[in-house]
């Protein structure tokens, strides 16, 4: 992974000092409210409903088991005992003390890391996929990519104030597991015919209120070129993006607006000024920081497939169990012998994404013992070992059960993408927790999620989406009805190479009704669904007709008296 | 009374007046402006509207400098940057960004030399970014202490990316 040398330490520092000083300015203060919102939301530190949140940037999901531990250190010293992992690859603390942030802020720098640009009006995190050089499938590694427009997006002095968040997603697959189409902008690795590097560029996608799918802005950007390029497109967009309305202020509504064609026009048109400037890559600086992400050392190993893996320990009373877990969360992986594992964060009676201080250091200690130190953030919410020795998967299970990290889900319905929800975000219209809690409780037996197969269902708690809704083949949305909360279920999303947006089956539920209805709609595949099609492609072929009538069937509802009725807030 | 105008690193006074238009002005009000003599700066629509008698006066047009607003173009009056001593760009709330990109193509695109100064809402915190851009000037509003301001032009000691007051991003000067 990228170590930072002096220079990069030293920025990393100064923008501690920075912070230490407008947060104290502000205590005592010389700073108002307003002024100061800004500077520390480009800290990640957000105002909750019971404290403030503080959002650490995991750059493109990559983390040493350093990182990890220093993250678990932090959360035990500076919050109550439990991280948040976020669709965007970070960490999310959700009971921080405002005048502390300067000191933990010092304390990620020591492990070189921060929380610059995890929220505000300026170029986020970048992510990707959290299978970058490992997939099989992969045309080059995106994180060099990713970590060179990390470079050049921290602290860009004509890009902190923009007309709303901007947020760059890279894949360097052929299949897209980095949601590239739903980002301001996505870029896609590809090779020309000679054999040389460059991307695809789409922009103007996005979830939230108005849910759009970005669109082609060049078919080859020659690599030399993906600063200056993508420089011109944030100028375009901070010129002439809306700033009337926080609603209308992401780029997908200016090139909507203005329209693809024109759009690409006028960042055409702007590159040309800085095309060949002094901002274009280099081969030198490339290959620098390509360097810190060369495969790790690993050994000649023989090659199985899973199944005689799971063969091999079938004579345990846990056999069954373990082939469970190969099947779902073990992946395939490009070196032979190995494979790569994901530590389910989604485990019953846990909010998803949720690690506790003893998770995080049991999956470090996972990391050191069998994945050479380094671990990955997955933007579905879960933890991944990248290098794992197949030799090795029947202890990692055994330690990563141990922990509670061993949840046989991945990909299945449990697998929920949800966000904090209106128990901790002061933006939300309603709460997502209790509805993935009463959802998991609902589809607790693995068989039953075993044969219902892959569904992804996302919970989001309000328009702004940070759960993915619109992207789940079931996505719930928290909505605001007179003070009640109510949620409203989209059928038919999908991320990755099909990424579609959900459509909205009808009039929204309360509460108590989510888990009937959706339990009736899985019903209603079940019967309806052709071989081994999943969910998704079955509401594809069938249209939400079907769905919709199970959805609003009345006469088998059997209401969980589990989750409340609607709170008022 | 304080200074509240840094240039160049130094606090110094203020000696121009700014003359402007209300925010709903029409191009009549713009072209029927008073340009009163003196040090003046004016808004870019006046500017454009009462460009000829204004270019007539030669011998005061070192008199006369130009205020930007985030909504004005700097393409429109690209061509005239060269006849001034000093551009305003205005900050009317600071989390408007639009005059970063303005101070840019000034200096990178339209090879504006003068004063390039930031008004309106600004304050510390922004110093270090809109120096970046290319502004060396900078009017602080009345109850900001510009001198206890002055060190964050200098907030941090390196950069990535290059800008106008260094080119070269990190990468091209790293190795050297």
């Amino acid at each position: 992974m990228y170590h930072y040398d002096e220079i990069d330490k030293a920025i990393v520092h100064a923008r501690v000092k920075q912070f230490r000083g407008q947060t104290e300015r502000f205590l005592a203060g010389q700073l108002s409210e307003d002024d100061f919102r800004p500077l520390r939301l480009q800290n990640g530190l957000y105002i909750q409903r019971h404290a403030p949140m503080l959002r650490i940037a995991i750059p493109y999901g990559l983390l040493s088991s350093t990182q990890l531990r220093t993250l678990a250190s932090v959360t035990q010293k500076y919050d109550r005992g439990t991280g948040h992992f976020t669709t965007r690859q970070n960490l999310q603390l959700n009971w921080i003390a405002l005048p502390e942030v300067p000191n933990i802020l010092e304390d990620l720098a020591n492990v070189e890391m921060h929380a610059i640009q995890t929220s505000g009006n300026c170029i986020r995190n970048i992510t990707t996929d959290h299978f970058a050089g490992i997939a099989a499938d992969e045309i080059a590694d995106p994180r060099p990519w990713a970590e060179l427009l990390r470079q050049w997006s921290t602290f860009h002095p004509e890009f902190a104030y923009l007309p709303r968040k901007f947020k760059i997603a890279i894949s360097g697959a052929t299949e897209d597991r980095a949601a590239i189409r739903v980002h301001d902008v996505g870029l896609q690795i590809v090779k020309n015919d000679a054999g040389e590097i460059g991307f695809t560029v789409y922009a103007g996608g996005g979830l939230g209120r108005t849910p759009l799918i970005g669109q082609k802005m060049v078919d080859f950007l020659p690599w030399q070129h993906l600063l200056t390029y993508t420089e011109a497109l944030v100028r375009v967009y901070n010129r002439y993006g809306r700033r009337d309305n926080p609603y209308k202020a992401r780029i997908k509504i200016l090139v909507r607006a203005v329209g693809s064609e024109e759009f690409s026009r006028q960042v055409e048109e702007e590159w040309m000024h800085g095309k060949d400037g002094p901002n274009t890559l280099t081969t030198e600086e490339v290959a620098r920081v390509a360097k810190q992400f060369s495969a790790p050392a690993y050994e000649n190993l023989p090659a199985s497939d899973l199944t005689s893996v799971a063969a091999q320990e079938n004579k345990h009373a846990s056999g069954k169990a373990f082939a469970r877990w190969l099947a779902r969360n073990v992946h395939a992986h490009k070196v032979p012998g190995y494979a790569a594992v994901t530590l389910s964060l989604k485990t019953p009676g846990a909010a998803p994404g949720d690690a506790s201080v003893a998770q995080m250091e049991a999956a470090a200690a996972l990391a050191d013992e069998f994945s050479f130190g380094e671990l990955r953030v997955a933007h579905e919410q879960n933890l991944v070992l990248s290098d794992v020795p197949q030799k090795d998967l029947y202890a990692v299970w055994q330690k990563a059960k141990t922990a509670g990290l061993a949840s046989a889900n991945i990909g299945l319905l449990a697998d929920m993408i949800v966000c904090p929800g209106g128990d901790f975000c002061a933006l939300a219209n309603a709460k997502s927790l209790p509805i993935a809690s009463a959802i998991h409780e609902r589809f607790s037996d693995l068989d039953y999620l075993f044969d219902i197969g892959d569904l992804e269902l996302n919970i989001s708690g309000c328009m702004n989406s940070c759960g993915h809704h619109h992207l789940g083949a079931i996505g719930i949305l928290g909505v605001d009805k007179k003070g009640e909360e109510w949620y409203q279920i989209t059928l038919g999303g999908a991320q990755g190479n099909a990424a579609h947006i959900g459509e909205v089956i009808g009039r929204s539920f309360a509460a108590a009704e989510i888990p009937d209805v959706i339990e009736r709609m899985i019903t209603a595949y079940l019967a309806l669904r052709l071989d081994n099609e999943p969910f998704g492609e079955t509401v594809a072929r069938l249209g939400l007709p079907p769905f919709r009538e199970a959805a609003y069937r009345k006469e088998d509802t059997n209401t969980n008296p589990s989750i409340g009725k609607p709170a008022h807030v | 009374m304080s200074k509240q105008l840094i240039k160049d690193g130094q606090l110094i006074d203020n000696h121009w007046q700014t003359l402007s238009l209300a925010e709903d002005a029409t191009p009549a009000d713009a072209a029927s402006l008073l340009i009163t003599q003196g040090s003046v700066i004016i808004p870019a629509a006046a500017w454009l509207a009462q460009r000829d008698n204004l270019l007539a006066r030669t011998e005061h047009l070192h008199d006369i400098a130009v205020s930007l607003a985030p909504t004005f173009r700097v393409e429109d009056i690209a061509h005239d940057v060269h006849r001034f001593a000093l551009i305003a760009v205005e900050f009317p709330k600071f989390i408007d960004g639009r005059g970063y990109s303005t101070a840019r193509l000034l200096r990178e695109r339209y090879a504006y030399r003068g004063e390039l100064r930031a008004v309106g809402n600004i304050g510390r915190d922004q110093l270090f970014y809109l120096r970046r851009v290319g502004f060396n000037a900078f009017l602080l509003p009345p109850e900001q202490n510009a001198e206890a301001a002055l060190p964050s032009l200098n907030d941090f000691p390196e950069v990535y990316q290059g800008a106008v007051d260094q080119p070269l991003p990190l990468f091209r000067r790293r190795t050297a």
